[in-house]
């Protein structure tokens, strides 16, 4: 028992300070494990839980290559992604049976942390820094001086439209939200039966990104406080500009990724979409008759001025806390996110955008994707456009302020009603749950 | 005709109670019992209807054309399905059967030793025992999988085959049903008779008692199969190798694939499409043995 409390203890001051990159360095080599790590000291074996399609055949050229001369063999055990995946992780965990290697999207590493799931590796990955964007490594490193993770996959927020349908329907691409609105109303006075998009409340990520492009950062530390700013004046902006939009009409309120949603983007009932870089590949399902019709531009602006753009979804590599080889399971993560070789089977095989900046501009992106055919420059676009990500900020309980999300703003969205009150619930919600966990935070 | 038939049958019933039982019986029908289950079974079909006319589509018919209009794709989706990374989905039927296959088998027949020994002999703490049975009936195996799996994991046994089927072997409600079925279907006046010819225990069981209870013991083995195959949770934690998953899992990591790749929808419908026969086809062929029910209740005479 005490020793579960004072687990509990290290694992809240962990989360709570997350800059105390000391307290987990002392974790990470206190059990000697490293030892064994490196060339030539006896064959490693690890295991990678990863979602990514194709992963194995990546992990595979590592066993034949590289890993070969290390002597580190990594086996990959394909998993489903999203929350449950996370929860299935804790729950591993809890028996010290989690793999050496996780795949993790961005928001919920503070989650991991917090529950001393991942391993401090910055002492392996010197160097690895610079080959990534500010924003997107920043996210691992949770604004402390400790690496939780390699940054794997990144997804850059677009704007996708059908270039036939705008000029027919006479539409400039909007530059800012507001010429955004404006289009939204144009295309409703010509054509009552089309909407420009829809608000979907059903994926969480889309709305934090958006907040995040008007610079909104939600969950902020001040000493051993978390601050949630979820209910600030950026996300607010955000939500009175959607919810006034579907208020009057002018946009759908339908959820997306239904059978009705594919239908109206197929058949040009809705002609535009807020998305990120993986978009051609949904659009490829959701919408196969219209390939070669769509165009991406960047995302409309809040100021004529300004260039940022959000992120809506990506992944990251993380060594757990109970793999007992942990610099070389390190060794693995910087090869898998960093390595030319890596990276274009990745780009192949699993269809993922690299969060690596060389990356993003090598031969495996010098092609448009298939859908795109249309727009050759589209990764060479997607690339300037990836610079511009603005930070984001996690915090330990997004899975709470994402369920939030979906209720408070679908039933908004459904009831065309004042999404403010819904972003006021996300907030309270988020914090009330930080308090119960345990966690110290600022009013 | 039918409404005809029900006016005219209403008032002979009503005049003539008792005597009325000959056709005018047969003919009448129940028109809202009728009505009611007319509408609970197009609401248990559709669904199905809908899997089997989309599970024929192909990717761009799938959301495209009209709902219940069949597509021109079913064995390309087949096809796919049999490609995709080279057949794992046949080596997940094949975990699912053996999961729900062999954990059925074997909560069958814990459930028929421990619900006879229920049933038959009286001994201290039977009704205790019985009790934490029923208890054990109202608990959802759900709220036990992350417990068994931290159990499993003191054991090293988790990501195996054991660990999928060990937690399925005891099943109180399978217990709960062979003990009711044995009490009702194994008269204690047979039990007497075979000891008295000098059977022993274990014998009066294997060779009387079993037969007798084979009804009941099949109505177990459907309900736990059932049960295994569409299981989720305790495998979903247990698991972590993908060669191991049964077809819920599988056909979960097809929808789940991350938001830079599109879910395979052609292939989960396919997969789900395919993954239902396997219950049909024992359905279809296990029925035949409840209707043994009447005969091994016939021992007395």
């Amino acid at each position: 028992m005490p020793h579960t409390k004072l687990r509990r203890l290290v694992t809240i001051s962990v989360a709570v300070t997350l800059g105390a990159s000391a307290l987990a360095a002392c974790g990470s080599s206190d059990d000697g494990s490293d030892e064994d790590d490196g060339a030539g000291s006896g064959p490693v074996s690890l295991t990678y839980w990863a979602w990514a399609p194709g992963m194995d055949k990546v992990a595979d050229i590592w066993n034949k290559g590289q890993g070969k001369k290390d002597r580190i063999q990594v086996t990959v055990k394909k998993q489903a992604s999203g929350d449950t995946l996370i929860t299935k992780i804790l729950t591993a965990h809890k028996a010290k049976k989690a793999p050496d290697l996780v795949q993790a999207e961005y928001q919920a590493l503070p989650t991991l942390v917090s529950n001393d799931a991942l391993a401090d590796i910055a002492d392996d990955v010197d160097g690895v820094k610079d080959k990534f964007a500010e924003g997107v490594w920043q996210q691992t490193t949770l604004g402390s001086d400790a690496v939780y993770a390699i940054p794997q996959d990144s997804g850059p927020m677009m704007f996708y439209y059908r270039q036939d349908l705008f000029k027919k329907y006479g539409l400039d691409v909007p530059q800012t939200w507001e010429q955004f609105a404006e289009t939204a109303r144009a295309l409703k006075k010509k054509s009552p039966g089309t909407d420009l998009t829809t608000f979907s409340a059903n994926d969480s990520g889309l709305f934090a990104g958006l907040a995040q492009q008007a610079g909104a950062k939600w969950w902020t530390t001040e000493g051993d406080t978390w601050k949630v700013g979820i209910d600030d004046t950026a996300s607010r902006k955000v939500a009175d500009f959607w919810g006034g939009l579907v208020k009057e009409g002018a946009i759908d309120n339908q959820p997306m990724y239904t059978p009705a949603w594919n239908k109206a983007l197929n058949t040009g009932k809705q002609i535009a979409w807020v998305s990120a870089v993986w978009a051609p590949g949904t659009l490829t399902t959701a919408a196969p008759d219209t390939k070669g019709k769509w165009a991406m531009t960047p995302l409309p602006q809040w100021s004529a001025t300004e260039n940022v753009t959000g992120s809506w979804g990506g992944s990251s590599t993380a060594v757990t806390t109970d793999s007992t080889h942990r610099s070389a399971a390190a060794k693995f993560a910087t090869w898998l996110n960093t390595d030319p070789e890596a990276l274009t089977a990745l780009a192949k095989e699993g269809g993922i955008y690299p969060a690596a900046t060389t990356a993003q501009t090598s031969d495996a992106f010098a092609e448009p994707p298939a859908y795109f055919s249309n727009q050759p420059d589209f990764y060479t676009r997607a690339a300037a456009i990836a610079k511009n990500t603005a930070p984001s900020a996690w915090g330990p309980n997004v899975n709470v302020a994402y369920t939030t999300f979906r209720d408070a703003f679908g039933s908004a969205a459904k009831n065309k009603s004042d999404f403010g009150g819904a972003l006021k619930k996300m907030q309270d919600d988020t914090v009330a749950d930080l308090e119960k966990q345990g966690f110290e935070v600022a009013e | 005709m039918s409404s005809l038939a029900v006016r005219k049958a209403a008032p002979a019933a009503g005049t003539t109670p008792g005597t009325a039982q000959g056709p005018p019986r047969r003919r009448r029908i129940a028109l809202v019992p009728t009505v009611t289950l007319l509408i609970g079974a197009v609401y248990c079909l559709l669904p199905v209807a809908w899997v089997v006319i989309a599970a024929t589509k192909s990717g761009s018919e799938l959301f495209s054309t009209f709902t219940f209009l069949p597509g021109t794709g079913f064995t390309d989706n087949i096809k796919d399905l049999n490609a995709y990374r080279d057949g794992v989905y046949w080596k997940w039927m094949g975990n699912s059967a053996l999961y729900a296959g062999l954990g059925a088998l074997l909560s069958t027949a814990v459930s028929a030793f421990s619900g006879y020994a229920l049933a038959i002999y009286r001994f201290r703490g039977r009704e205790t025992v019985f009790n934490i049975l029923l208890a054990g009936v109202l608990m959802p195996p759900v709220i036990l999988a992350i417990p068994q799996y931290l159990l499993m994991a003191e054991a090293d046994l988790t990501d195996s085959y054991a660990s999928v089927l060990l937690p399925l072997i005891l099943s109180p409600y399978g217990v709960y049903l062979a003990r009711i079925y044995s009490a009702a279907a194994v008269p204690t006046d047979v039990v007497e008779a075979g000891r008295m010819d000098g059977a022993s225990e274990l014998r009066i069981f294997t060779r009387i008692a079993l037969p007798m209870m084979v009804p009941g013991l099949v109505t177990v083995f459907l309900f736990q199969f059932v049960a295994v195959w569409n299981n989720f949770l305790l495998p979903y934690i247990m698991l972590s190798d993908d060669e191991k998953f049964p077809i819920t899992l599988g056909l979960f990591t097809l929808l789940e694939q991350g938001s830079n790749t599109p879910a395979l929808y052609t292939l989960v419908v396919t997969g789900a499409l395919l993954a239902v026969v396997p219950l049909v086809a024992l359905f279809l062929v296990v029925q035949r043995f409840w209707s043994l029910d009447l005969l091994s209740g016939a021992v007395k005479s």
